[in-house]
């Protein structure tokens, strides 16, 4: 009996053990917004934040639009063409862009790149007794730390989203006109009569979502990493993974919410 | 006036504190003694609310340290730790008047970093170190940046963890100097942790020693060669022998 339900208990134990970590995140994203209205609020933190994650993702972000945009022309040319349907090739790229690939490609690259160094400073900071020295010196260290980064990320991501789905339809432009024959006019055109508003919006609200996550996840599992190097290593690769996963799960659940009604 | 009382912590099954009872007198100074890993560490740590206690109370002026206020109660303190823990995103300077940048402290920017490079120089460290950052300083230049900090803000109660270890006996004589002024000169209350024992001798009114999870033996410091005591003995004499083990 016991031999046929441990493998039972094992998933049993580890899903309940991922209901408890992600109860205990959720508590603490709540407690980080709330001192978004206790002052005070340390400026300087949060324009260093924004450097950081805004500023400095954008190679990573537009590097990746420009090629997904690319690729996603060819595929849906070569697609397209099973059924004779090529011109879609600037409206799909373009909708495909800012609604799906913007968004979520993006949160993933601003996730490897944010919420490691993230998770590896305030990780490092923890074993360090830096943050121990924070709160001996009369400063919350989720006031000083964690909020700056995370209002940061809410508000940097979608602007990176934004021009991440530029770049990606205009690499899609690039092939569709060198490549596949379009006329540049038309592919304009095709690509802005078919574009609505609430296309690219819900692209930017996914991107702050995805902002929120990532710099979320990053301060959590620092600010609970275990001891040592090997904590904090822990620590970084578990944030990474966490956000990864919470990204492409709220992007289902946000794409749910949007479009299905 | 800061008393423990009865104060327990074990981390899982390793027992650290099993019943600390100890008593700090307004503006005297206590050095804590003892083994390697006994504790003394998490003892201060347990005052400023760092690690919480699993038993036991711990009062300063009579109020409970977990109740009330918890930023007007850490206003009141300045703390070493024994790693320094400086912050290395921060410029020496920064992290000397760090409480003179924000919060209920603080005052112009200039005016800060006059005061923190007053107080580099009082241990020993010259103004060309306040643009420096953590990371390009030596481990004991790190330590006397953090005892710059914690005096910085001139806190009535100061905690130093092993201020003195990795400097030389020059500038450990100028450290003991300085705890010894802040106390007698400004009044506060200090309690340290040290390994050295010519320390232990300039800066202690009291000495505490801290084995096996309680106090063993404290009192004042005219008492430390006379005490009579086997563990106190053996321990301020550095002796292999003795009725505490070498392997613990
Ligand atoms: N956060 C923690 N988690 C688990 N164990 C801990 C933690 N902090 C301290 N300990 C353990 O408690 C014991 C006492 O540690 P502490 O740092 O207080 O020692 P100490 O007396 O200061 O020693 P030293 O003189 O070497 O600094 C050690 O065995 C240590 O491993
Ligand atoms: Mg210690």
């Amino acid at each position: 009996m016991n031999a046929v339900l441990s493998p039972l208990a094992a998933i049993g134990a580890a899903v309940l053990g991922m209901l408890a970590a992600l109860g205990r995140v959720a508590l603490f994203a709540f407690d980080t917004v709330t001192h978004l209205f206790r002052p005070p609020f340390y400026g300087r933190e949060f324009a260093a934040a924004l450097v950081q994650i805004g500023w400095l993702s954008l190679p990573v972000v537009g590097l990746t639009a420009l090629f997904t945009g690319g690729a996603l022309a060819l595929q849906i040319y070569s697609g397209g063409a099973r059924f004779n349907a090529e011109e879609v090739v600037p409206s799909i790229v373009a909708i495909g862009m800012v609604r799906e690939l913007g968004p979520v490609l993006g949160g993933l690259m601003v996730a490897a790149r944010v919420t490691s160094s993230i998770a590896a400073e305030i990780g490092t900071m923890k074993v360090t007794e830096q943050i121990d020295a924070l709160v001996t010196l009369s400063t919350n260290p989720m006031k000083y730390l964690t909020l700056p980064r995370v209002l940061a990320a809410t508000l940097a991501v979608p602007v990176l989203v934004a021009v991440g789905d530029a770049i990606g339809i205009f690499g899609g432009y690039i092939i569709g006109v060198t490549r596949l024959g379009f006329n540049e006019a038309a592919y304009l055109k095709n690509t802005v009569d078919f574009l609505e508003l609430w296309d690219v919006t819900s692209g930017l609200l996914k991107g702050a979502a995805f902002g929120f996550i990532v710099a979320t996840m990053g301060c959590y599992y620092g600010m609970n990493s275990g001891r040592g190097a090997q904590g904090v290593g822990r620590a970084t690769k578990t944030a990474v993974v966490a956000a990864s996963v919470m990204i492409l799960a709220a992007n289902y659940l946000l794409t749910e919410l949007f479009f299905t009604s | 006036m800061i008393t423990l009382t009865n104060v327990h912590k074990a981390f899982g099954p390793k027992r650290v504190l099993q019943g600390v009872d100890l008593t700090i007198d307004k503006g005297t100074s206590m050095v804590i003694i003892g083994g390697s890993g006994t504790g003394k560490s998490v003892m201060l740590k347990s005052v400023l609310g760092l690690v919480v206690p699993d038993s036991g109370s711990i009062t300063v002026d009579g109020k409970d340290v977990a109740a009330g206020d918890r930023d007007a109660f850490l206003a009141r303190f300045g703390m070493l730790f024994q790693g320094g823990a400086l912050f290395d995103s921060l410029p020496v300077w920064q992290n000397v008047s760090f409480r003179l940048l924000r919060g209920a402290l603080k005052r112009p920017r200039e005016e800060a970093r006059e005061i923190a490079i007053e107080k580099l120089r009082r241990v020993g460290l010259k103004p060309e170190t306040a643009d420096l950052f953590p990371s390009e300083l030596s481990g004991g230049m790190q330590k006397r940046v953090g005892l710059a900090r914690a005096i910085a803000a001139e806190p009535e109660i100061i905690f130093f963890d092993e201020p003195t270890t990795g400097l030389d006996p020059i500038m450990a004589g100028v450290i003991n100097e300085l705890i010894r002024e802040i106390v007698t000169e400004m009044g506060a209350t200090a309690m340290t942790i040290t390994h050295d024992m010519s320390s232990v001798r300039a800066i202690a009114d009291n000495i505490a020693m801290l084995h096996d999870g309680v106090i063993k033996w404290s009192g004042p410091v005219s008492k430390l060669d006379n005490s009579g005591d086997p563990y106190l003995d053996q321990f301020i004499h550095g002796r292999a022998e003795g009725p505490i083990e070498a392997v613990r």
